[in-house]
């Protein structure tokens, strides 16, 4: 069993052989991910040691203080908490082999082919359609939406209909797809911010070989439920000091200009601090639970919760911003890697975390996973159960 | 901040849960609660007689030395959590959180012996609503003698002991026989106030000063408020969700129908929020550190989860909940009170605009 000691013991040696100020980056993260010490509850050999999940701490704070680079999760955040447990959990021996490694030390960033216009919260209803060839290849045709990163990615989770015959969940299948690969056309899709940080993914012939089907043909829906999962997980049990999250500029701009103080906005200025303090407490608490192996179902409600705080807040921020609150940083039409809230003023926040309470399951799609899930209350009655997906209204 | 506080539920004090629970389940039951709080006696006094004689609980903030359990506000928040689920009528926030904290910062150890051992329940004579920090009336002192009234005060009529401020600054400890305690009709019936009328009763030795004795009361109470609001919350909605998935209408479970779904699930989240605030309150009492933010905190939270989780208790059961016999209204009347009890979320709100440096216009 590996525990704390022998993790602090192979850090040290990890930092003896790679001193990080000597080191590469992508040497340096190479070497740690062959180490086991990328995430240490892999199996070996997959950038793991098979060790508790809690333990990670460990290893990461040691890093941190030797000035270890760091593999930049929020750039690769599509792959590390969604791609790699899945594949992880369905994918083959040599996928795995394939795939884990450069996910990890970001030199293969990844991005979600989902959404489609036709299919957004109703996922399962996608008409992405893949047609085995001859030679055992498959074909795609489709249009997927709202795709984050697909401007820098290299590989896609891919979900597409193998089976239009049988009831929409049963004739799916999941696949990884080379986005470099003929026939995938990205195309910016501009957003409310003015930036484009998702595309519109056009799919045309694609062919992608049978080896990189993740899971049984028909199966994906079950396969993509791991991936779900874990997007929503993702979001909870971050360590965050407090004032950590939006609230902190809000905060800051409240102490350093007394002029821009109303007694309406400090009333709610002070609720959503306390909303805010005690979401950030009950993230903790969530990370806590994880830490001594006792998960509890309040993962799923963390999404939630920070949606809408983030929302309220940026509000309330660009109007205690008054005069300037008029204003708007800038509207130049980009292509971001990575979203950057606190790099930008109060009206990007604003608008951006709107997309909070859509991305990553809406809200009310949210509540009815609590809802049912959770609370065990019944499930939304099903129109489609038994009915072929061409057959399903659209 | 340096370190988080621990918010999870230690082996102990899940297994002091499942005593608590266990005793309330057996012995507490709504009838006989609604009964008691149309008689003279509203307080349930057996059962105090067993959680705190058998099960020591009165002591728990007490230190082992003067016969106390030598525990700390960490598992007295645990007791809370299931009285308030149970909306239990006994005075254990009044008396074995409240009075023991005055008592504490008196180092009054001959009184303390008697609470611990529970053949003393005492009250601390300040209005329930009162907030920590905030200015209390005090009675006056004259030759050796208190006189005055004060209004407001939980749990008088079942305390022994009533620990009164007086004009000098001091709080002295009276037998409650020689005050007149009259009931007053009170909002929530599980909690009852009365007037405490002092007419020249004997002083007797000043335990210690009464600002920072209240303060220390009144904070410890608000900040384990927090936990009697959970518990309270918590059986709102398991209650509703219950009733919802048998409950009927238009050939299906009303639980089923997604205005419903949605109303419950957003009430569980804020339930599980205030579950990580109470949890950092009781940790703050308990370390010392960071106590007055934490309490404040949870406080300016927890009021409105708590009520609004009994009122849409009542709301979704509908009819039924509206009725005297069903147990409901003890739930809704002793979440409103709780949100006047200790400081209403306003003051609280306003305590940590002043902590955390963010000032009013
Ligand atoms: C910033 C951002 C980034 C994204 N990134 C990606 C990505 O990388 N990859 C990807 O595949 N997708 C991505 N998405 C897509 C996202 O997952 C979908 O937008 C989302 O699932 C909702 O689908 P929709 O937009 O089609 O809305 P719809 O499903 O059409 O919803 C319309 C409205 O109906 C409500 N609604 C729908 N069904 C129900 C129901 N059963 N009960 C109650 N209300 C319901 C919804 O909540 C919503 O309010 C992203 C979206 C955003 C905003």
């Amino acid at each position: 069993m590996t525990d704390a000691a022998e993790l602090q013991r192979r850090t040290a040696q990890l930092l003896a052989d790679h001193p990080p100020a000597t080191t590469g980056r992508t040497e340096f993260l190479e070497a740690r991910f062959d180490a086991g010490l990328a995430w240490v509850h892999y199996p070996e050999g997959l950038g793991g040691l098979g060790a508790p999940r809690s333990l990670q701490a460990v290893v990461d704070a040691a890093l941190e203080a030797a000035g270890a680079p760091d593999n930049d999760p929020r750039r690769i955040g599509i792959g590390l908490g969604m791609a790699a447990p899945t594949i992880l959990k369905y994918g083959t021996d040599e996928q795995k082999r394939r795939f884990l490694r450069p996910l990890w030390t970001g030199e293969e960033v990844w991005c979600q082919l989902f959404s489609e216009p036709g299919a957004g919260s109703d996922l399962a209803a996608l008409g992405t359609r893949a047609v085995r060839a001859d030679d055992g290849d498959w074909v795609v045709n489709g249009q997927k939406v709202w795709t984050s990163s697909a401007h820098v990615a290299r590989w896609a989770i891919l979900i597409a209909r193998t089976d239009p015959d049988v009831p929409k969940h049963a004739g799916i299948t999941y696949f990884l797809c080379d986005m470099t690969d003929p026939g995938v056309e990205v195309r910016p899709l501009r957003q409310i911010t003015g930036e484009a940080e998702f595309n519109e993914v056009f799919l045309t012939e694609v062919r992608i070989p049978d080896a990189r089907r993740l899971g049984e043909v028909g199966e994906g829906w079950r396969v993509a439920q791991t991936t779900l999962n874990n997007e929503r997980v993702a979001i909870g049990g971050m360590r965050l000091p407090r004032e950590g999250g939006m609230i902190g500029p809000v905060a800051r701009t409240w102490r350093e200009r007394p002029e821009l103080r109303t007694h309406d906005l400090h009333q709610r200025l002070l609720k959503l601090w306390v909303e805010a303090e005690v979401a950030r407490l009950t993230g903790e608490r969530l990370r806590q639970q994880l830490a001594s192996g006792q998960p509890g179902p309040e993962g799923a409600g963390m999404k939630l919760a920070f949606a809408r705080l983030n929302q309220e807040i940026s509000g309330l921020e660009v109007e205690l911003r008054g005069e300037e609150g008029l204003l708007y940083d800038d509207w130049t039409m980009r292509r971001p890697e990575l979203v950057d809230f606190t790099g930008r003023d109060a009206g990007y926040r604003y608008l951006r975390s709107k997309g909070n309470s859509i991305e990553g399951g809406t809200s009310e799609v949210l509540l009815n996973i609590v809802a049912e899930r959770v609370l065990g209350l019944p499930s939304e009655p099903r129109t489609d159960k038994d009915v072929a997906w061409k057959d399903l209204a659209r | 901040m340096s370190t988080q506080p621990d918010l999870l539920y230690t082996e102990e004090e899940e297994a002091l849960r499942s005593a608590v629970r266990d005793l309330l389940t057996d012995r507490l039951d709504p009838a006989g609660v609604i009964a008691r709080t149309e008689s003279d006696a509203p307080h349930d006094v057996s059962l105090w007689k067993t959680l705190t004689g058998d099960m020591g609980l009165a002591g728990l903030l007490i230190p082992e030395e003067l016969d106390g359990q030598g525990a700390t506000h960490r598992e007295a928040a645990v007791v809370l959590e299931e009285l308030g689920r149970a909306v239990a009528p006994v005075p254990y926030l009044t008396s074995a959180v409240v009075a023991t904290e005055a008592l504490l910062e008196c180092g009054a150890d001959d009184l303390l012996a008697g609470l611990a051992s529970a053949t003393t329940v005492a009250a601390l004579a300040v209005g329930l609503h009162s907030a920590p920090g905030a200015a209390f009336p005090a009675v006056r002192l004259e030759n050796g003698l208190l006189s005055g009234e004060l209004t407001g005060i939980a749990d008088a009529v079942a305390a022994d002991l009533l620990l009164v401020p007086a004009d000098d600054g001091g709080l002295y400890a009276v037998d409650a026989s020689a005050a007149t305690v009259t009931p007053q009709v009170s909002f929530d019936l599980t909690r009852p106030l009365a007037t405490v009328t002092l007419s020249g009763v004997a002083a007797g030795r000043r335990r210690g000063d009464a600002a920072p004795a209240v303060r220390r009361a009144l904070r410890a109470g608000a900040g384990l408020l927090a936990s009697e609001q959970l518990g309270l919350a918590e059986w709102a909605l398991t209650e509703t969700v219950r009733y919802l998935k048998e409950r009927k209408q238009f050939n299906r479970s009303v639980g089923g129908f997604q205005a419903l779904k949605h109303r419950l699930a957003q009430l569980w989240l804020e339930v599980v929020n205030l579950r990580a605030a109470a949890r950092a309150a009781a940790d703050a009492l308990a370390n010392g550190e960071d106590a007055d933010l934490a309490t404040a905190v949870a406080q300016a939270y927890a009021a409105a989860v708590a009520v609004r989780a009994a009122e849409e208790a009542l709301q979704l059961h509908a009819g039924i909940g509206m009725t005297w016999e069903h147990p409901v209204h003890l739930c809704l009347k002793r979440a409103k009170a709780d949100s006047i009890a200790y400081g209403t979320a306003g003051a609280h709100r306003a305590a940590v605009a002043e902590l955390v440096d963010l000032r009013a216009p």
